[in-house]
This record gives structure tokens, C-alpha cells and sequence, in this order.
């Protein structure tokens, strides 16, 4: 892995809103690409990138659609580039087929959804969390999703750039799954945080090498126009690019590796934070946004006298599956809040015997309030 | 125009050592044959320069992986715009998209408009089968009116789009159609193509005997290069006729839009400018 520089900004305190912490996230990230269509609540993405991308030596396009927002920043990565895109709902179900060939032909991109209400049009200025199971299997195909859920604006920068080092690192498309809270919430931000201290960059071949995909340790990625004949096809291929649309075994042989390379390291890519998960008669599994609400829950709960395990997702994808059956080899119940009805907490029963009991909140944008969360605690205390 | 002398000219190698995989009688192996032979005029010993993009469909396969070149086989109909992306950091390379009827003007029409209106400083060359080939000859944007397909039992009953018209309508610096049954013309087009700047587009009207000639009623390759020979007008000559009367006609040439300043140096433009509003501020 090439570890190509340190994060050039000086650490500095600045008040940003998500949106805002996702550009200097990128630009930290050494992003020199975005395309991307008008879409809310992700615009301040694309209207401060217009302006800061081109100063940093960098490109910025608005593209006709979603489509071709996503093709452009392909063809950018191919070029050598890290390149991005931002939307919503609407504008990542467009993206989906181009995400699969992301998966299949192994491009590093970032691509951020800033969750709003759907499904269809829905409530495009109100949060939700209703994207997490697109955002797991919104393609076609059998595939491994990396998706990240910054619960702050803080976190919205260091996913960012954590986002372009395991895309870059893993060569496999990266979703940043934040919700319109986040993104327009302006808090404390310093600049870098502690998980962006280093830059990643993708691995580059030595002359002579000539098998670019298909490794399960992540084979290493030409640029196009860099001398090494490279065939890039989301077609079934083998390690040197050349199509086999006929062949089980090869469609077997690759397709497990590009799962195997995700599945394999998810140490590194799998994160939560834990809190009394050893010790606690009742859990709460929360991510983003509404993870912000379960926190002040469980210091109420804890004041009240309930012994509280809490497993905060930030990686959605590959879901946490070892850090929640720990959670819930100890309690009772497990309270799973979230602004969709229940798309976690159907992964979260999967891996717990006792029923998990939801909290659900849809529409108009409100968050779940601690008090709900406490109350889901306390029921059958 | 001058023929590239046969000795001088071998496709072979320019291609990975696969054979092309078109069904006998297929009108892109004269396209590949042709879009080389003009490479070659060129005086490119080798395709280093280049970078092929291509979508989904039998041209999309030209390129890849036959060509010993770069080429990404992108989704159907996204080529323009991974293209797009790949001009703008390697202005340097030569990015050529293939792509049949289907692919750059049936899904992918809108990147196609838009790509013609930035100016974009690619080169596409659409093998233009009338049908859906790979697919078993469906009815396509650019099927003739009344033809028997796959999906039109009782006849099509669409209007054919106009590609060439429409790129020079949306900026495109070059448009060119010929079709299989002039291949001299089309390889001056092809060069013609490769030398100029901004967004070029070349239609080749080819024969898809397997999936349209037999449902349509065409018959072979043969026939099929004859329908085109007696269809194919000139376009100085099909300025005497009337848009009915053309209809039923291939208008083959060339046509010249305007020239402006392409993508590439319009970012280059507003990344200097950035730069230079970074130092007021």
C-alpha cells in the first residue's frame, strides 16, 4: 500500500457543516475529480467542490444526469485519479448499475448519499435513513459493500477520508451514507481527526506485470496511458481482463475473490465503538444520526440505574456481525432506533436470539428523541 | 484518395492475438478492418496514444479487448461520459469511443447531445446496425420505418433518429455517414476524424445480416451492401431532394459544425482562472 503523503491540512478547529467537512474531507483525501447532478440535500458538496477542486489543481463537472456523474468519475479513476461523487436517494438509485461495474472492474471511487426521505421523490429536504439496504444491495449481483455512517461533522471528514483510503486500498467503490442532519449541522470540526492522520493511494503495477484483477490481496491498478494494454470490462474476465461470459469457473473464481478481498479484512474495515458491551442487561445498536439520540438515551438509562451495552455501527457494510453477538451474548433486549422501519434491525435479529425490539421514526425529518429510545429500554425492565 | 499500400498494412498488429467474434457476413469487421487502415494512414506504428472506450452491444467489442490497446468496456450507453472523464485528466491520449446505434443513441442519447454540446475532444464512431444485434434484432431508435424486428411483427412504427444531423445540431465539430458499401470514404472520414479537434462523430451504416437483414426481409450480406449501395446519396445530390423523398435514402458525407473551444480548454481555462482569483482574494 502506498502511503503517498500525510494530510496536508494543519489541525485546526473550524465550525463546518457536514456538507462542508465532506469537502475538506476529499481535498485532504487528495481528490482531484467530481461529477455530479443537482440533488438536495447534497448540493453544498458539489457547489463548494466547483470552487475548491479547480484551485487544487483538480476537475469539477456537472453532468447531464446521475448516469453519466458516475461514468465521468470511472473514467477519472481509470485515469489515475481519486475521483468522487455526491447525491441522494434518488440520484444513488440512478447510480446503482454503475456501482456494480465500480465492484466488478474493481475502480476506486467515493460516492456520498446524503439520506433523505423516499421512497420515489419522498421529502427531499427531510433526513431519513432509508437508504441503508440500497446502499447494501442496490446492484445487481453478488456483492461486497463497503458503506461508512458518520453520526457527526466531525466524522462526516474522517469518513471521507477514510472512504477514499479503504476505496483506494481495496480498489472497490466506497459509500459514505450520511443523512441530511448531518450534512447540514454545523458543529466543531478539527482538521485532520485522529483516523485521517494518513493518505492512501492505490497500488501501482511494475512494468511487466500483466494480471490486474482478481487478486483476493488486491491486484495492482494501471492508469490508462500508462503503457500496460490494460482491458477493463464489468464482464466476467479473467485476471488479465480478457472476457469469459461463457465459463463457471472463471465467473466463480473472480467473483469470490472481489468478495474475498472485502471479507477478508474486516478488521480493518469494520468499525464501531463499544461501550459496556461485557457488562449490560439491555443493548441499543445504533448508527448515524439517530445514534446521537441512543447516546443521551443510554446516559439517561445508566442514571436511572439500567446497566447499558451499546454498539454504535460506523461501518454499516460489512455489517458489524462480531461486535452485535457480543452485544448480545449479555442482554435481554436489544433496542435498535433508526429513521427508516427497520432496515438494521432486521441484520441486527440475525445475529441475536432474543427479538430486538424496533424503534422507527419516518417522515417530515424528525429524529428519534432519547426519550423514545429510553422508553424501549425500560419497557419489560 | 490514396489506399494504404497492402504490405505496409497488418491489422494483426494492432490486435491482441484474439479473433473478432461478429457472425459471418457482419459489417464491423470492416469497420475494425477500415477504423485501423486509417490509424495506419496516420503513420501510428502502434496504438499507445490511444484509449478505447466502448459500451454494450457488438461494436462495443471492437476495441475490446481485440485492440492491443487501453480500452474500458464500460455500461450500456455510458461510454461518452467515462470517456469524458478519461479526456480530462489524459488530454494527451487519442480516447475513441466505439459503440452500435443502441448504445450511443438509444440508452446513451442524452451523454451523446451533451458531449456534442461541450464540445467534449472525443472521437465516436457508432456502428449503426439498425437493430438490437446482440440481442436478437429488436427494434431499434434507428430501425427504418415499417421494418419487420424481433419486436415490430406488423412493422416499426417510429421514426428513425438522424445521428449526424443531431450531433452538428448539438456542436459537434464533425459529423460523417457512410455506410459498409464505401469503405474507401469512410476510412478518409476516419482519418479526417482522428486529425481533428473537439467532439467527431462518424456514423457506418453496416449490415447486420444475421438479426436484421433475414427479419426484415433484407436477405444477406450481399444484398444488404447492395440495398445500401442504391440507397446511398451524397449529400450535395440530396440537397435536390425533398425530406420525403429522402426518407427512404442514406444521405453519406460529411458535415462541418462550428468550431469552438472544446471541454479540455474550457478546464484548463477555469482552472488557470481559479488560480488567479485565489491570488486577489
Amino acid at each position: 500500500m502506498a502511503l503517498s503523503s500525510s494530510v496536508q491540512q494543519p489541525a485546526e478547529v473550524h465550525l463546518l457543516s457536514g456538507n462542508e467537512a465532506c469537502v475538506e474531507g476529499a481535498l485532504a483525501s487528495g481528490c482531484q475529480f467530481f461529477a455530479g447532478y443537482p440533488i438536495s440535500p447534497a448540493n453544498e458538496i458539489s457547489e463548494l467542490l466547483s470552487e475548491r477542486l479547480p484551485k487544487a489543481g483538480g476537475v469539477f463537472m456537472q453532468m447531464e444526469d446521475e448516469l453519466a456523474s458516475i461514468g465521468a468519475v470511472m473514467g477519472a479513476s481509470w485515469a489515475g485519479r481519486k475521483a468522487m461523487t455526491a447525491t441522494s436517494g434518488p440520484g444513488f438509485s440512478l447510480m446503482q448499475e454503475t456501482i456494480g461495474w465500480a465492484f466488478m472492474t474493481e475502480t476506486p471511487c467515493v460516492v456520498v448519499d446524503v439520506q433523505r426521505a423516499g421512497p420515489g421523490t419522498g421529502q427531499a429536504t427531510k433526513s431519513a435513513q432509508g437508504d441503508v439496504m440500497q446502499a447494501r444491495w442496490g446492484t445487481h449481483g453478488d456483492y461486497a459493500a463497503v458503506v461508512l455512517s458518520p453520526n457527526s461533522v466531525q466524522e462526516m471528514y474522517e469518513s471521507t477520508v477514510r472512504a477514499f483510503n479503504l476505496s483506494e486500498k481495496y480498489r472497490t467503490p466506497v459509500v459514505v451514507l450520511a443523512d441530511e442532519t448531518i450534512a447540514h449541522v454545523r458543529e466543531r470540526v478539527s482538521s485532520p481527526g485522529p483516523a485521517s492522520s494518513q493518505v492512501l493511494s492505490r497500488r501501482a503495477p511494475q512494468r511487466g506485470d500483466t494480471d490486474f484483477f482478481g487478486s483476493r490481496e488486491v491486484a495492482p491498478m494501471p492508469a490508462v496511458g500508462g503503457g500496460f494494454n490494460v482491458a477493463v470490462t464489468a464482464s466476467t474476465h479473467d485476471e488479465r481482463g480478457t472476457r469469459f461470459t461463457q465459463s463457471g469457473g472463471v465467473h466463480r473464481r473472480m467473483v469470490e475473490a472481489l468478495n474475498a478481498k472485502i471479507y477478508n479484512h474486516l478488521s480493518d474495515i469494520v468499525e464501531t465503538e463499544c461501550h459496556n458491551v461485557e457488562d449490560c442487561d439491555v443493548g441499543v445498536v445504533s448508527y448515524g444520526c439517530t445514534s446521537r439520540s441512543a447516546y443521551e438515551a443510554v446516559e439517561m438509562a445508566e442514571a436511572a440505574g439500567l446497566k447499558v451495552g451499546h454498539v454504535r455501527l460506523k461501518t454499516l457494510w460489512p455489517f458489524p456481525e462480531e461486535e452485535v453477538a457480543r452485544l448480545a451474548g449479555h442482554v435481554r433486549r436489544i433496542v435498535v432506533p433508526e429513521m427508516n422501519l427497520g432496515q438494521i434491525a432486521g441484520e441486527v435479529q440475525k445475529v441475536a436470539s432474543q427479538k430486538v425490539v424496533k424503534v422507527n421514526k419516518i417522515g417530515g425529518g424528525e429524529l428519534i428523541a432519547p426519550e423514545e429510545i429510553l422508553e424501549a429500554m425500560e419497557r419489560g425492565r | 484518395m490514396e489506399d494504404s499500400r497492402p504490405g505496409d498494412f497488418a491489422p494483426r498488429s494492432y490486435m491482441r492475438n484474439l479473433k473478432l467474434p461478429f457472425c459471418p457476413g457482419c459489417g464491423l469487421y470492416l469497420l475494425s478492418d477500415t477504423f485501423l487502415r486509417a490509424v495506419n494512414e496516420l503513420g501510428h506504428k502502434n496504438l499507445d496514444g490511444f484509449c478505447f472506450v466502448s459500451g454494450i452491444g457488438c461494436a462495443s467489442w471492437i476495441p475490446s479487448p481485440y485492440y492491443l490497446a487501453d480500452s474500458v468496456h464500460t455500461l450500456h450507453g455510458r461510454s461518452i461520459p467515462v470517456a469524458t472523464g478519461i479526456k480530462l485528466f489524459r488530454p494527451d491520449l487519442d480516447v475513441v469511443v466505439f459503440g452500435g446505434d443502441g448504445d450511443i443513441v438509444g440508452i446513451g442519447m442524452s451523454h451523446f447531445i451533451h458531449a456534442a454540446r461541450r464540445n467534449t475532444d472525443i472521437l465516436v464512431i457508432m456502428g449503426n446496425n439498425m437493430t438490437y444485434g446482440m440481442t436478437g434484432g429488436q427494434v431499434a431508435p434507428t430501425t427504418p420505418l415499417n421494418s419487420i424486428t424481433a419486436t415490430t411483427p406488423y412493422g416499426s412504427f417510429e421514426h428513425p433518429v438522424d445521428a449526424v444531423a443531431l450531433a452538428i445540431a448539438a456542436g459537434a465539430e464533425f459529423s460523417a455517414r457512410w455506410t459498409t458499401a464505401q469503405p474507401r470514404e469512410l476510412q478518409a472520414s476516419l482519418r479526417k476524424g482522428l486529425q481533428l479537434s473537439g467532439f467527431r462523430f462518424i456514423e457506418v451504416v453496416t449490415q447486420c445480416p444475421v438479426e436484421y437483414g433475414r427479419k426484415a426481409g433484407l436477405g444477406g450480406a450481399a444484398q444488404i451492401l447492395q440495398y445500401f449501395r442504391e440507397r446511398a446519396i451524397p449529400v450535395e445530390e440530396s440537397k435536390k431532394l425533398s425530406a420525403d423523398e429522402l426518407d427512404s435514402r442514406i444521405v453519406v458525407g460529411e458535415f462541418f459544425g462550428r468550431h469552438r473551444p472544446t471541454l479540455v480548454e474550457k478546464v484548463s481555462g477555469i482552472s488557470r482562472r481559479s488560480m488567479e482569483i485565489g491570488r486577489t482574494h
